[in-house]
């Protein structure tokens, strides 16, 4: 888009040049949108609350990576394409509709936990019905799973893409480049996502990778590697919808790596002031999503101080209550210990 | 019925599999235009097409990761790990996402793929192309594991294994697959996973083996029983997990004295799992401690005969074995 020299950016949005119309986002989108990283947040911090009142013996959180993942959530289609999210993925799994109450369930290891039934740590998610696919905690191991999927979906023809997500320290491991260079030999319909905090636990994005970016890591496996601020909503939005139409358009892979950062600790287990300066913490804040998001929202006249607060207290409100009932739930029962190591019916076919 | 080796079983069944369910597919390395290196898959390529006989990259990991991807996207894919000495870089996916996925998603999510795999020495692959690996994976519940070594047996078992909903690993005894042949039964010819097969009824000793070394004891019995009049019963495994248990300790009831024999190593095998069992809920039966015989504990096989020999059980050894067992 064309800008004259010297215009304020507020007089083109009112101009009509608003960014999130050109990307075809309605002012609904943008406040589910809002709503969900808000939700996501919220989330995390109560299930932090919830491991500090040692309610529950460890959570994962996600701070940092809302923006990021409502963006790329955005541009699936829940029940038709196949999604593989990795455990800092709250804001993914809620955009795709997994709702608050379920994941509750899954941070007290419930039975009625739709992931795994209590046998999971929290945050592993899978739900079929929303085709968000059982994880484990091997990191990288998901990604030929997302090859194998989307090869199923081009054979038989299906409709769909493979979205797949993992973090930075990912991209050192085998399955990443081999599910990498399977699906660039094959041009497979799969959104490789990958949320770059810079941090592996402690370990620095430097000590990781001899390349500046993951996306670097494209160019070796035939497929197009795009970096993008994660914290910037649409330009996640913008290159995770790109690859999904090259994908759908039978072009084959696109490797987008989100640049990102985790507010917190990499687990409840972490005490992240070991490995790095609170300042660094600080300066990362002042690009948090959410207040920039917001922000945006405000510029456009979709959002006020008052309603931002009462997104924030309603977000709130719906986690705490949704912790207190799943607290409240039915543990899993001990006599189902044995239960589905094997399929229970005989041979079947398929699952 | 036809007369078919061992290698012809499995490459006819997967033929026969492919030609009746669409659903079918393989992958590993080499299987497409080559046919294996093995030729197990020969004439695959050509009769389904390089969307259901895939050549993977040189990538074991992926490989299975990708057949556990296939499977969730409604195939029924069935892997070749070329050699089972290179499996170890796929036991990621194997223990941690294959075995695991019904049990962490509380059968939410399954896993419906084959893993084939070649083992076993005494082919002069040296320590890289003779290993036995079932023990690496026996102590993995979530998996089953087959390890057939007739052609029969493999038929029927490829099929279920096929359509069995759990990820099976398919053992195939690199020695049988031309040394060892047998009648093919024709059509739809299914036999569960699971039950041991007493191969052959006796009543002075129980035999449990699987693999080649059970064709040794099978054949060292017909002669003891002509020679010494000993009547060993065989059990040959042949699903190695979940282990028949019934199986072999109402033999030993019946028998009093038990021999495993397995071409594993001696410590942590297979075998140490049945003599447990054995000790277990038979102990009162007994007549005679229960005896092993195994690979020797060494890292793998050696390349020259003279040493392959010296570490691998042989048929005489398990034949001496019988004997001194049942004379006990
Ligand atoms: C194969 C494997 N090795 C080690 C671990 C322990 N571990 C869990 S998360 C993690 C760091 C992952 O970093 P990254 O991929 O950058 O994702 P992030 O947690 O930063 O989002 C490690 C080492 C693991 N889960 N899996």
């Amino acid at each position: 888009m064309k800008r004259t020299t010297g215009e304020p950016l507020k007089k083109q949005a009112a101009l009509g040049e608003r960014i999130h119309t050109r990307l075809g986002l309605s002012d609904d989108d943008l406040l589910q949108m809002y709503r969900t990283m808000v939700t996501a947040r919220a989330f995390d911090e109560r299930a932090f609350i919830l491991f500090t009142q040692g309610k529950i013996p460890f959570t994962v959180t996600g701070h940092g990576h809302e923006g990021a993942q409502v963006a790329a959530a955005k541009c699936l289609t829940p029940g038709r394409d196949w999604v593989l999210p990795y455990y800092r993925d709250v804001g993914v799994v809620l955009a795709l509709g997994m709702t608050v109450r379920e994941l509750m369930l899954g941070e007290f290891g419930k039975a009625a936990d739709p992931s795994s039934g209590g046998r999971q740590m929290p945050k592993h998610w899978g739900c079929r019905r929303l085709k968000i696919v059982t994880q484990s905690s091997p990191v990288a191991t998901q990604l030929p799973h997302a090859c194998g999927l989307a090869w199923a979906m081009k054979v038989r023809n299906e409709e769909g893409i493979v979205w797949v997500s993992f973090g930075d320290g990912v991209a050192s491991k085998g399955d990443f480049h081999e599910a990498l260079n399977f699906a660039g030999i094959h041009k497979l319909p799969v959104v490789f996502f990958c949320e770059n905090n810079y941090y592996a636990i402690s370990v620095p994005f430097s000590k990781q990778s001899p390349v500046p970016r993951v996306a670097d890591r494209a160019a070796a496996y035939g497929m197009p590697g795009i970096s993008v601020d994660g914290n910037d909503v649409f330009e996640v939005y913008k290159a995770t919808r790109e690859a999904v139409q090259r994908a759908l358009a039978g072009e084959g892979p696109t490797l987008v790596e989100a640049r990102t950062y985790r507010f917190g600790p990499h687990t409840s287990n972490d005490d992240d002031r070991r490995y790095r300066s609170r300042d660094e913490v600080a300066q990362w804040k002042e690009k948090d999503p959410i207040p920039r998001f917001a922000a945006y929202l405000k510029e456009i006249g979709l959002l006020d101080d008052q309603e931002e607060a009462a997104i924030k207290a309603e977000a709130e409100k719906e986690v705490r209550e949704a912790a207190a009932w799943a607290e409240s739930q039915p543990d899993p029962d001990p006599a189902t210990v044995a239960a589905h190591v094997y399929a229970e019916r005989g041979p079947a076919h398929g699952r | 019925m036809a007369v078919k080796n061992v290698l012809e079983a499995v490459r006819d069944t997967l033929f026969e599999a492919m030609g009746r369910d669409q659903r079918v597919m393989v992958l590993g390395e080499d299987v497409g235009r080559h046919g294996g290196v093995f030729n197990a898959t020969q004439g695959l390529y050509e009769a389904f097409g390089e969307d259901r006989v895939v050549d993977t990259p040189l990538a074991e990991s992926s490989i299975v990761g990708i057949a556990i991807g296939a499977a969730f996207g409604g195939l029924l894919p069935v892997a070749e790990i070329q050699f089972a000495d290179f499996i170890h870089p796929a036991v990621d996916q194997i223990i941690n996402e294959a075995a695991k996925i019904r049990y962490r998603s509380n059968g939410d999510f399954g896993c419906p793929i084959v893993i084939r795999v070649p083992y076993g020495g005494g082919v002069h692959g040296g320590l890289y192309h003779s290993q036995s690996v079932e023990a690496l994976f026996f102590s993995t519940p979530g998996l089953k594991i087959v390890a057939p070594t007739t052609p029969a047996d493999v038929k029927g078992l490829l099929l279920a294994a096929i359509y069995d909903p759990d990820p099976v690993i398919f053992l195939e005894h690199k020695a049988s697959y031309r040394a060892i042949k047998g009648e093919y039964p024709e059509g739809e010819f299914v036999l569960p996973i699971g039950p041991a097969d007493v191969k052959r009824a006796g009543t002075d000793l129980t035999v449990v083996s699987y693999g080649m070394t059970m064709h040794y004891a099978l054949q060292a019995a017909e002669e003891l029983s002509r020679e010494e009049g000993i009547e060993a019963e065989v059990i040959d495994l042949r699903t190695l997990l979940p282990l028949d248990r019934r199986t072999i300790v109402d033999s030993v009831k019946k028998t009093g004295k038990l021999l495993v024999v397995h071409e594993d190593n001696l410590t942590g095998g297979v075998g140490a799992e049945v003599a447990a069992t054995v000790a277990d809920e038979a102990f009162m039966y007994l007549d005679a401690p229960i005896r092993r015989l195994a690979a020797l504990d060494v890292p793998s096989t050696p390349y020259h005969p003279a040493l392959e020999r010296a570490m691998l059980p042989s048929k005489a050894q398990v034949k001496e074995a019988i004997l001194e067992l049942a004379r006990y």
